[in-house]
C-alpha cells in the first residue's frame, strides 16, 4: 500500500538486500554458498600467509613485530594502560551524544531570528570537521594548560578529551542532523495541529524518531572514536598507544604496538557486530510492520 | 445562529501561485459542511489554513467568535480547539496507539497521565478500537490507523473538527468504518468541514456542500441541491466527471 509520506524501502530493494545477504544464512540453497564461501576464504588466506612468510624479510619481521615472549611481558602493562583509553572514550562519549543535540537542534531551528545561532553551529560543525583531530589535540593539550586558566585542569588527559569532544561533536551533530531531517514534515504538522508547541513537538515526536533512524550511525563514529582515543597518547598520557611506545622504545621489539592494536580490535569488534545487529533488527521491524 | 467559523474573505498564495483567491464560508455550530471540488482546487489549503498550518495570504477566520487570524494570537491555544485529521493519518509510528492519543492532553493540555488515558481508552472503546491501546501505527490497518488519527484528534475535545480527505488513502474495503465514526461524530452534533471525494457520503451527511473551483467557492447549498441539480456549469462538469468514473 502506498501511502503519501511512506518512505520504506519498497520490495524490490529489500529484495535485493536479502539476496546479498543470502550466503550467510542456512536454508536449502545458502549451504552451497556458505560452502564457497568457506573455500574460498580458506583459498585466500593460504596465498596471504604464504607470500607474508615465504618474502625475505619475514624472519626479521616475525622477531621484531610477532614475539610471543615479548607480547607476554608486554601485555599487563598496556591492558592497565588501555583503561585510560576507555575512560578517556566513555566520559568523551557522554558529552558528544549531548552536545552534538543541542548543535542538531540549533541547526534545525527556524525562522531568521536564529540566523547567528545557525551561523555559529554550521561554522563550528564546518572547522572541526576540517582540522585533523591530531592537530586540534596537540593545539589544545600543549597549548591550553600554558594559559593557565583558574579552577581549569591543566591535565594533558582533560585537554584531550576536550579536543576529542570538540572534533566528534561536529561530526555526531551531522548524523543527528540527517536523523532529524529525515522526518517527514508531516509528522510535525500533526503534532503541531493537535496544539502542541515547536519545543514538544521537537522532543516528543522528531527527537524519539530521529536518534533511533541514526543509532547505526552513531555507533560507527563510537568505533572512530575509540580508535582516536589512542592519540591522545601524544601529549604524554599514557594510554595503550604510549605505553606500547614505552616499551618499544626500551626494547627495539615493535610486538608492543601489535598488543596494542590487539586491544583496540578486542573493544571495537563486539561494537562493529552490535551495530550490525541493531541495523538488521531495524530492517526486519520495517519490513514486518510493511506487511501489516 | 451561532457560527462555528466563519471565514471571510481568506487568500493564499505559494509564491506566485493562488490557491486560494478570496473565500467566504460561514459555518454554523452542530453543521456539517463538505467541500467537493477537484484535486488543486485548495480544498486542503483552506483546511490548512483554518487550523493555522499555514498563514493566511489576506482575510480573516474567526472560530467561535475569536479571529484567530489576528496579531499574536496563540496558535497552539487556538489549535487545540480545532481539530484537523489528515489524508495520510500521520500517525506517531514510535508510539502506541494508547500514547498517540493521550501525548496531546498530557503535553498540551497539561492533563494527568492517568485522566488521559482514561479518556483515550474511553473514546478508543466508542470506535472499537480499545483492543489496540498498545499496538504500533505500523500494525495497523489504514482503516484502524485512520480511526486512531481521528480519537487523537477527539481527545483534545475541539469545538471543530475538519477532516482533510480522510478516506482517499484506503483501500476500498476500508473506507466504510471510517465514514461510519464520522456519522456517529455528526450524529453526536460535532461541528465539521469535510473535504472529501466520496459524493454520496457528502450527500447523505452534508448539511451544505461547497463546491470550490480554482481557490473560490463557486456554488454552494443543501446536497440535493447541488448534487441534483447544480446551477454552475462549472459544477455540472464536475459531477458529470465523478458520475462517468463511476464515483458516485
Amino acid at each position: 500500500m502506498a501511502v503519501e509520506g511512506d518512505r520504506r524501502p519498497g520490495p524490490e530493494v529489500a529484495g535485493r538486500r536479502s539476496k546479498l545477504l543470502a550466503g550467510w544464512g542456512p536454508g536449502g540453497d545458502g549451504r552451497r554458498s556458505v560452502a564457497i564461501a568457506l573455500l574460498s576464504t580458506i583459498v585466500f588466506f593460504a596465498i596471504v600467509v604464504f607470500a607474508v612468510t615465504h618474502s625475505p624479510g619475514w624472519p626479521e619481521v616475525r622477531k621484531t613485530f610477532f614475539d610471543w615472549g615479548e607480547f607476554r611481558s608486554s601485555l599487563p602493562e598496556i591492558a592497565s594502560a588501555f583503561k585510560l583509553n576507555v575512560k578517556i572514550f566513555c566520559i568523551a562519549e557522554v558529552f558528544i551524544l549531548i552536545f552534538a543535540l543541542l548543535i542538531a537542534v540549533i541547526r534545525s531551528l527556524p525562522g531568521p531570528v536564529f540566523f547567528p545561532l545557525r551561523a555559529l553551529a554550521i561554522a563550528y560543525a564546518d572547522f572541526f570537521r576540517g582540522v585533523p583531530t591530531i592537530l586540534v589535540i596537540a593545539i589544545l593539550g600543549f597549548g591550553a594548560p600554558a594559559l593557565q586558566l583558574k579552577h581549569v585542569p591543566t591535565s594533558t588527559t582533560f585537554w584531550g578529551i576536550v579536543a576529542l569532544v570538540l572534533i566528534y561533536t561536529a561530526y555526531v551533530s551531522e548524523v543527528y542532523r540527517a536523523g532529524i531531517e529525515s522526518v517527514h514534515p508531516s509528522q510535525e504538522a500533526a503534532a503541531r495541529s493537535l496544539g502542541l508547541s515547536r519545543a514538544q513537538t521537537l522532543r516528543h515526536v522528531i527527537l524519539p524518531q530521529a536518534v533511533r533512524r541514526v543509532i547505526p550511525p552513531l555507533l560507527n563514529d563510537f568505533i572512530g572514536l575509540q580508535k582516536d582515543t589512542a592519540l591522545v597518547g601524544i601529549l604524554g598520557a599514557v594510554e595503550a598507544f604510549k605505553q606500547s611506545e614505552i616499551d618499544t622504545d626500551a626494547t627495539f621489539n615493535y610486538t608492543p604496538y601489535v598488543t596494542a592494536a590487539l586491544l583496540f580490535v578486542a573493544l571495537t569488534i563486539p561494537l562493529a557486530r552490535f551495530t550490525d545487529w541493531l541495523i538488521a533488527r531495524d530492517r526486519r521491524r520495517r519490513q514486518s510492520g510493511g506487511v501489516a | 445562529m451561532n457560527e462555528a467559523l466563519v471565514v471571510d474573505g481568506v487568500h493564499k498564495r505559494f509564491g506566485k501561485l493562488e490557491v486560494l483567491r478570496g473565500i467566504d464560508l460561514e459555518v454554523a455550530e452542530h453543521e456539517v459542511v463538505c467541500l467537493i471540488g477537484a484535486s488543486g482546487s485548495g480544498k486542503s489549503t483552506l483546511l490548512r489554513c483554518v487550523n493555522l498550518i499555514e498563514p493566511v495570504s489576506a482575510g480573516r477566520i474567526v472560530v467561535a467568535g475569536e479571529e484567530i487570524t489576528a496579531r499574536g494570537v496563540d496558535v497552539n491555544r487556538v489549535r487545540r480547539r480545532i481539530g484537523i485529521v489528515f489524508q495520510a493519518f500521520n500517525l506517531f509510528p514510535h508510539m502506541s496507539v494508547l500514547r498517540n492519543v493521550t501525548l496531546s492532553p498530557c503535553a498540551a493540555l497539561g492533563q494527568s497521565r492517568s485522566e488521559a488515558e482514561a479518556n483515550a481508552i474511553e473514546l478508543l472503546e466508542r470506535f472499537g478500537l480499545a483492543d489496540k491501546r498498545n499496538e504500533y501505527p505500523d500494525r495497523l490497518s489504514g482503516g484502524q490507523q485512520q480511526r486512531v488519527a481521528i480519537v487523537r484528534a477527539l481527545a483534545m475535545r475541539p469545538e471543530l473538527m475538519l477532516l482533510d480527505e480522510v478516506t482517499s488513502a484506503l483501500d476500498p474495503e476500508l473506507v466504510a468504518e471510517v465514514l461510519e465514526v464520522i456519522r456517529e461524530l455528526a450524529a453526536g452534533g460535532m461541528t465539521m468541514v469535510i473535504a472529501t471525494h466520496e459524493m454520496s457520503f457528502a450527500r447523505e451527511i452534508a448539511n451544505r456542500v461547497c463546491f470550490l473551483d480554482d481557490g473560490v467557492i463557486l456554488e454552494q447549498g443543501p446536497p440535493e441541491q447541488i448534487f441534483s441539480s447544480p446551477r454552475e456549469p462549472r459544477t455540472q462538469q464536475f459531477l458529470a466527471r465523478i458520475v462517468a468514473a463511476g464515483r458516485m
